[in-house]
Order: C-alpha cells, then sequence, then structure tokens
C-alpha cells in the first residue's frame, strides 16, 4: 500500500487552489496570455508539449501550458490525461517524410547532397547573446527573405547513400505485422523495435538527450554522424473504411534525424555504416537526435554488441524515458503516508528497544566478569 | 442516391482543401457560393483521435507515432448526396462544412459552382502558403563556393 486516502483537507484544497489560480494569472494588471499567442510565439514549449504528451494538438498544448503556468511535464500530463477522453477513430498511414515539406534540412556527413543544405529557422550560428531588443517589444521583424524554390521536397540521405550499399538498408517491412501500441499494451520485454521507437517518440527530452550524450562520452558508443535532420510539414492520410479510400486530414510538422554511425559487418555481409533513426512531434532536433542516439545504442543485439552500458539497457532505458509515469510515481510521494510512516516507526521503536537491551544485557555480562 | 459524378481524385482534392481550412475561412467563401442545400447529420461532428505513424529509418517497418485530434462528420443533403469529413483538430464548425460541401461537390448541379467559390480559392490560398514556406527555405539554402587558395613562395 502506497498511501490512504484521508479526509478533512477540503476546504484546505479548495483555498489553495484558488490562491493557485490567481497564481496562475499574476497581476492582473499585466494583460492576460492568449492560447493564440502561446501558440504562436512559444512554438517550440507547444512542440514539446505535444511530443511528450503525445497528442498533436497546438491548441490544446497551448491552453495546457496556460494552464500549467509553463511547466511542460504538468503540461504534458494535461494532454495524457485528456487524451483518454476521446474515442480512437483508427490509424493514419506511415507518414512519408520524404515527401515533407522542407522548412529546413542538413547533413553534416554530405556538403553537396541532392537537394542542398538547408538551414530554416535555426539557433544554429546564433551567438546566444541575449537579445535586450526583444525586451523592447518592438515593430515585427521584416519579413524574412525569399529566393526561387526548386525542390519542395528532397530525398532522404539515407536513400542517396544506399546507392553504394555503404549503409544498411531500412529493412523489409512485414505487411502482416501490426506494430505494437503502447497506448493498448503495457510494455514486455525483449521490446521491438516499433515498441521502442514509439516509447522514444514521446519519451522526455531531456532524458534522452543525457542518454544520448552518454553514448558520445564512451557509454555505448558508435561514433554518430548526423546523415540527416529535416523539419517540415507533413500530411496525414487515413483510410476511412466508409470511404474505402485515402484522404488527407491535415498536416502536421515532424522533425525527423537520421543518424548514422560506425560501420558493422560479419563474415557474409561487408562492412556498413549503421543507423539510429528519430522522429518526433513538432521542430525538436535535439530530441530526435537523442532519440536516435538512443534507437541506435538500443539495437545492440542486431549487430552482436555487448550491452554494457545504460543507453544500450533496454529495460532500463523504456522504464525510465516516461516523465508522466516518472513524475506520477516521484510525485506521489508527497501524498500522505502517514499509516505507512505509522508502522515504519513503530518498527524502528521495536528495533530501538531491542538493541538497547541488547546493550543492556552484553554491558551487564561484562561487568559479570 | 445518385451516382457520384466525380471521380475518386477530384474528391479526395477537395477533401484535403477543406481539412485544411479553418471554418471561418469556409464560410467566408460561402457567401458568395449559391446557398448549400438543407442537410441531416447523420453522425457527428465528433472530435477522436487518429494514431500517426512513422517508419523506422523513414521506410523501414511502421511504429506508432502519436496521436491527433481528428473531427469527423457526416451529413445526407436533400438531393441524396452523403457527405464525409474527418479533418485535423476539434473544430465541428468545420467539420460540419466540410462534410455538407462534400455532400453538395458530388451533385453535378452544384460542383462547378461550389468548385469555383469555395474551393479553388481556399486551394489557391493554401498552395500561396505552401509557395512562401518554400520561397523562404530556399533562401536559407547554403551555397557552398570552392576556394582556391594559393600559397606564394
Amino acid at each position: 500500500m502506497a498511501y490512504v486516502a484521508v479526509k478533512g483537507g477540503e476546504r484546505a484544497i479548495d483555498n489553495a487552489h484558488a490562491w493557485l489560480a490567481e497564481d496562475r494569472r499574476g497581476n492582473p494588471a499585466v494583460p492576460e496570455l492568449s492560447l493564440a499567442q502561446i501558440q504562436e510565439q512559444l512554438g517550440r514549449s507547444v512542440d514539446r508539449v505535444m511530443a511528450e504528451g503525445s497528442l498533436y494538438d497546438p491548441h490544446l498544448a497551448a491552453l495546457a501550458i496556460k494552464q500549467a503556468q509553463g511547466d511542460i511535464i504538468e503540461a504534458a500530463f494535461l494532454l495524457r490525461a485528456y487524451r483518454t477522453t476521446l474515442p480512437r477513430f483508427g490509424y493514419a498511414t506511415p507518414a512519408d517524410t520524404a515527401a515533407m515539406q522542407i522548412r529546413r534540412r542538413i547533413s553534416a556527413v554530405y556538403k553537396d547532397l541532392p537537394g542542398g543544405q538547408v538551414l530554416g529557422p535555426t539557433y544554429d550560428y546564433t551567438h546566444r547573446l541575449l537579445d535586450f531588443m526583444l525586451a523592447a517589444e518592438g515593430k515585427p521583424p521584416a519579413p524574412a527573405p525569399l529566393a526561387e524554390a526548386t525542390e519542395p521536397t528532397m530525398p532522404r540521405v539515407s536513400d542517396i547513400l544506399r546507392g553504394e550499399d555503404l549503409i544498411e538498408g531500412d529493412g523489409n517491412p512485414n505487411p502482416a505485422q501490426e506494430p505494437g501500441d503502447l497506448t493498448r499494451e503495457p510494455l514486455a520485454f525483449p521490446a521491438s523495435r516499433d515498441v521502442r521507437l514509439q516509447a522514444l517518440a514521446r519519451g522526455d527530452e531531456g532524458f534522452l538527450l543525457a542518454m544520448g550524450y552518454s553514448t558520445q562520452r564512451g557509454y555505448g558508443g558508435n561514433h554518430p554522424f548526423v546523415g540527416e535532420i529535416r523539419v517540415g510539414e507533413v500530411s496525414v492520410e487515413i483510410v476511412p473504411p466508409e470511404l474505402g479510400f485515402a484522404i488527407d486530414i491535415g498536416d502536421v510538422t515532424l522533425t525527423e534525424c537520421q543518424m548514422v554511425n560506425q560501420f558493422k559487418g560479419s563474415k557474409t555481409k561487408p562492412p556498413q555504416f549503421t543507423r539510429g533513426y528519430g522522429l518526433v512531434f513538432g521542430h525538436a532536433e535535439r530530441k530526435a537526435m537523442g532519440m536516435a542516439l538512443v534507437d541506435r545504442a538500443m539495437r545492440h543485439d542486431e549487430f552482436a554488441e555487448e550491452p554494457n552500458a545504460p543507453a544500450q539497457n533496454v529495460e532500463f532505458v523504456l522504464y525510465h524515458s516516461d516523465n508522466i509515469e516518472g513524475t506520477g510515481f516521484v510525485e506521489h510521494l508527497k501524498l500522505p503516508h502517514y499509516v505507512d510512516f505509522q508502522s515504519e516507526l513503530e518498527t524502528i521503536r521495536r528495533m530501538r528497544r531491542e538493541a538497547e537491551a541488547n546493550n543492556a544485557a552484553a554491558a551487564l555480562q561484562e561487568t559479570a566478569e | 442516391m445518385p451516382t457520384p459524378a466525380p471521380e475518386t481524385a477530384t474528391r479526395q482534392r477537395w477533401m484535403s482543401v477543406l481539412a485544411r481550412a479553418s471554418a471561418d475561412a469556409i464560410a467566408a467563401h460561402l457567401k458568395a457560393a449559391p446557398a448549400l442545400p438543407p442537410s441531416t447529420v447523420l453522425r457527428g461532428p465528433e472530435s477522436g483521435l487518429v494514431m500517426m505513424r512513422g517508419r523506422a529509418g523513414g521506410g523501414g517497418s511502421p511504429f506508432n507515432l502519436g496521436e491527433m485530434s481528428v473531427t469527423r462528420c457526416t451529413v445526407r443533403n436533400a438531393q441524396g448526396f452523403v457527405g464525409h469529413a474527418y479533418v485535423q483538430g476539434r473544430d465541428q464548425h468545420q467539420a460540419r462544412l466540410a462534410a455538407e460541401l462534400d455532400a453538395a461537390l458530388q451533385d453535378p448541379a452544384h460542383h462547378a459552382a461550389l468548385e469555383a467559390a469555395v474551393i479553388a480559392p481556399l486551394a489557391a490560398a493554401q498552395q500561396a502558403a505552401r509557395d512562401e514556406a518554400a520561397a523562404k527555405a530556399a533562401a536559407t539554402r547554403v551555397q557552398f563556393f570552392t576556394m582556391a587558395t594559393m600559397r606564394t613562395s
């Protein structure tokens, strides 16, 4: 038993929540944040809440951020709770990231790749100096420059490299096999790659960053290069049974990371680069990279690597990557554990009495000798 | 029910345009079109979830990426055409309008007028937004040039 319900705090709880509401609003002389402002101007927070809440809905994510006072994990928790109130209409056709409308697409391994290096709206190459112009709340910035676009979509770097057979392929999907779904079936081990990727896609960005970083520092290292990062809009397609044909239901922003890692080969196969894969809701490069590093580390069994690093421990990673579960279990410690602790107190008092009695008996015996 | 005149591809196109248009934008263009025939709702509008999928490595085995909110609606109009809508998000008004338009657009008597007044301008606006994003992306394309280095002895 973790805790027992305790009655009697209702009025204190109501008053605490009333104060929370006032605290959330802050100084009423300052204009209230609108959901549109959050959605438009705190886009990376919205993206992170959608990814970790595992629900793509920018408007709801903005509401959750407002309600949680910007606490990203609390906001993701709110989205996860909300999704349980909605029916599942079905599954979409797997997203075709090669058909993405590219806003950003870079490769750290190929300078002259078909389609080119497209920087997009990036923080890379900024100086990380605070911009006090933003504090002045001035005029909107000048529109971004335009140039003639020749290729709205671009081939994935992994598909380009595969031409020479230097890199492992995507594998042949088994059309008969339905991917596992963590929202329907609890985690079970050994976890197949589809389940691992689903868990990582909704995993905590900080956790994946730390785990990915640990592989770079030598804990399960596999010499990664960013084969490609692409960010942009992908259309979502479903086949409703009442129609019997595919329809587009909208666009979502996705970030994809193709990590290229050092080679593996065997007696029957010549050496090839291996790969790790990341795909995340929204514009979330750090998370997509962490996911790709951890995905590759967890594939140790495919390459006969000795799994002795934390990031290679599938069970450890998957059981601790979900910040909603983590926060639930850690934060429940705040709830009343009075009865639990009472029994602990009785135990420790008994142990101390016994210890004191033993000491007294030993002392008596010493004096007698 | 009368035989639907348009090909599936044409219907897919207008459904994709309506799925990406806000209720306000659809309603604004409907003002310039002949009134939609009355219709009765057969289902919804109701909000729910669709599980999105990706593929390992981009092209491998599918995996479940996460859910998105979707709203659907089905109507039958006075001429007997059944219209369906599945649209991203939770806007029930958008789903209802999209379903009514899907029904009316299947009717040869209404198709041309609605296509011209509603679908074509919405499609043009959506294409313009995509073109603008593509043009901004193109402006951030790195133009590598080779520097000839020369050592003077």
